[in-house]
């Protein structure tokens, strides 16, 4: 193997690749070449480096050093100074992360520990790091049973927004007899606000194979889709990347690792509809239908896609079953409250310093989470209140923020922990514009099926439009939260039972700027 | 174009959602003709009517021709506090189109979507498979610009 002085990571995004990555890396290796260098500094892609609105961004190591916003224009700069003197170039330096002010939190990840450090395109550097490790344990030393035992010990709940616990959902399925059983991975990311299952996948996509052969074996499914929204291109080729890697090296395919488990996984990409983050609505999708959701009972794991049994996981869900797999469960139990074990990834934006991701223990309050890991107010603008979980989420004011982001505190406070999207807010926001914007999105992705949610999402746009006119009256206000109640209580699927909590939470906490709204 | 599409597809229902992205894609005005649901129907052996009903309740696939460009423009409320309706304004005035239109020249369609996922680099659009972020008004017009210089 070749041994070299230094290595360079580049951080592969979307916002990376649109400040021109791919070719700043071409101009890097030439520049290194040039210089003969070629041989001592390795220069790697990998994920999401963790920061955003950052340009491009580089990680050196073994100085741990990173770059943020470097320029085509730097690169001689950079080459002449780092890579040939050894002396990093400080004007270009993250210098948060220099002065230990950027927890990244590494030393705690279990989903994203991968992210950010490994080439995602490469297998051998996601089997260096341990990788397929559990998959193996499972294969050659314990039965499908045992797995279930173990995730239904880990506590492990689902990430997608529910919450309902994995292993038991599995063991629903596990032991029903069918000839064709699948695992269904949502990656439909659609909440407003999430990112978290794009930085997953980008950063580390074998983390969710293994993890679906996990599930899969688990349950005695041999067939596997990963439902995938189209605009995720980076996701969808490097997700296709690390297939054909696994099947090459054996680890997917027939008879893995000489047993008898064979498994096939295949992406299916989405065409753009929030309702198909619904389980059964995205099984419609799959067998391409409108995406209206099914009546449950019978539920996907008894009849799923094309009426057979069916576990539908949430991308982060699974890329948590690797960890439990290989160190136990009780390595799990040690993050997070008893109730709501593991951690949790949020992604971070709105009027914050560091908009990004962090990865840190359930049960970490929001206050810790905005200020420690996302640097705070942004220009110090004092905060007002944080939307948390997405469009179906709620809005939390400045004395709420101490409340630990796990499901059974956030229950208390009638608010969910959803999907991990932390909007932020200053003091500037205006609350009415706000619930506008999240009921305009509610009208336009309702499905249709059903009524309340159908009449319901363009009632309450019609009564938000009126009083953020400010033609508004009490009677209006009080109509809203009559008809969010109602879908709540009728509505067919989550998505007409959501408007409720946005608007009950905007209310409850900012009545008073409605109020002054209001046409008196 | 139809056979060399088909050929990529068994002719099965669950490949209907593939088969219409796949023959948009190929259409210089990126949209699903009536020649083409009808071709789509023969081979799949499914109803015009169903397959008008999964175009229209998919935000992506359009029955009406369309520009060269697709702009899609995040309309969600992370990037609706970072002034995505200022960028629509501005969008507007550049383009001279209301969203949901094509301009004169073919050039551009603007459209509004649901959050794209990267709020990080909000406000954000995206222009058919690249993703713009940190969107101010003078950043658009310079994008726009170089598209049309480019054409």
């Amino acid at each position: 193997m070749k041994y070299y002085r230094s290595h360079v990571l580049i951080g592969i995004s979307d916002a990376a690749l649109q400040a021109g990555v791919k070719e700043f890396e071409t101009a890097l290796r030439n520049e290194l070449a040039k210089k003969n260098l070629q041989d001592e500094i390795n220069i790697l892609e990998t994920g999401p480096l963790g920061f955003f609105g950052k340009g491009i961004c580089l990680t050196v190591y073994p100085e741990n050093i990173q770059y943020t916003d470097v320029k085509i224009e730097d690169i001689a700069e950079l080459v002449e100074s780092h890579f040939l003197k050894g002396r990093p170039v400080k004007r270009l330096l993250f210098e948060e992360a220099l002065k230990g002010q950027v927890n990244f939190n590494y030393a705690n990840r279990i989903v994203l520990k991968n992210s950010g450090i490994i080439d995602p395109e490469n297998i051998e550097e996601y089997i260096g790091a341990g990788g397929y490790e559990a998959l193996e344990k499972a294969l050659l030393k314990m039965q499908p049973n045992d797995v279930i035992a173990e995730v239904k010990k880990s506590g492990l709940r689902g990430r997608g927004g529910a919450g309902f616990p994995t292993g038991l959902k599995w063991s629903f399925t596990a032991p029903i007899d069918a000839d064709q059983k699948y695992i269904v991975i949502n990656a439909d990311e659609g909440e407003p606000g999430t990112f978290k299952d794009r930085l997953i996948m980008e950063g580390d996509p074998h983390i969710l194979l293994e993890g679906i052969a996990l599930a899969a074996y688990a349950v005695g499914a041999t067939k596997a889709i990963i439902y995938i929204r189209g605009e995720y291109k980076l996701c969808i080729e490097r997700l296709r990347k690390a297939i054909a890697q696994a099947v090459e090296y054996g680890i997917l395919g027939d008879k893995i690792f000489g047993t008898e488990f064979s498994l096939a996984i295949d992406i299916k990409v989405g065409a753009g509809a929030y309702v198909c983050g619904e389980e059964t609505a995205l099984i419609e999708s799959l067998e391409g239908n409108r995406g209206n959701p099914r009546w449950k009972p019978p539920f996907p794991g008894v009849k799923g896609v094309w009426q057979k049994p069916t576990v539908v996981n949430n991308v982060e869900t699974i890329a948590n079953v690797p960890f439990i797999i290989r160190n136990g469960a009780d390595a799990f139990l040690q993050h997070g409250p008893a109730k709501s074990s593991g951690t949790k990834v949020y992604t971070l934006m709105g009027d914050i310093a560091r908009p990004g991701l962090c990865e840190v223990d359930m049960g970490t309050s929001l206050r810790t989470i905005i200020n420690e890991f996302g640097g705070g107010m942004k220009k110090g603008i004092k905060f007002k209140a944080a939307l948390v979980g997405g469009a179906a989420g709620v809005f939390l004011p400045d004395r709420m923020l101490d409340v630990n982001m796990d499901f059974e505190s956030l229950k208390e406070y009638a608010a969910v922990l959803g999907s991990g999207a932390v909007l932020v807010m200053n003091e500037n926001t205006d609350i009415v514009d706000m619930l506008w914007s999240v009921l305009r999105f509610f009208r336009h992705e309702s499905c249709g099926k059903c009524s309340p949610c159908k009449l319901g999402t363009a009632l309450l746009y019609d009564l938000i439009s009126k009083i953020k006119k400010g033609e508004g009256t009490m009677a209006d206000l009080d109509q809203m939260v009559m008809v969010a109640e109602m879908m709540q209580q009728t509505s067919f699927c989550a998505l007409g039972q959501s408007p409720i909590m946005p608007i009950k939470s905007a209310l409850d906490n900012f009545r008073y700027e409605f109020e002054a709204r209001l046409n008196k | 174009m139809y056979e060399k599409i088909f050929a990529k597809y068994e002719p099965t229902k669950d490949n209907l959602i593939y088969i219409l992205h796949d023959i948009q894609d190929e259409h210089p005005q990126h949209y699903l003709s009536e020649d083409a649901v009808q071709r789509v129907s023969e081979y799949l052996n499914v109803p015009v009517n169903h397959i008008y009903g999964v175009i229209t309740f998919y935000t992506m696939y359009s029955t009406k021709p369309r520009g060269n460009n697709i702009i899609r423009l995040c309309e969600s409320p992370p990037c609706y506090l970072k002034g995505s309706d200022n960028i629509y304004k501005k969008l507007k005035t550049v383009l001279g189109v209301k969203a949901g239109e094509t301009t004169a020249d073919g050039l551009f369609t603007l459209e509004f979507c649901a959050c794209l996922g990267v709020c990080g680099n909000a406000p954000v659009m995206m222009i058919n498979d690249d993703v713009y972020g940190n969107l101010t008004e003078e950043s658009v017009v310079t994008i726009i610009e170089k598209i049309r210089g480019g054409k």
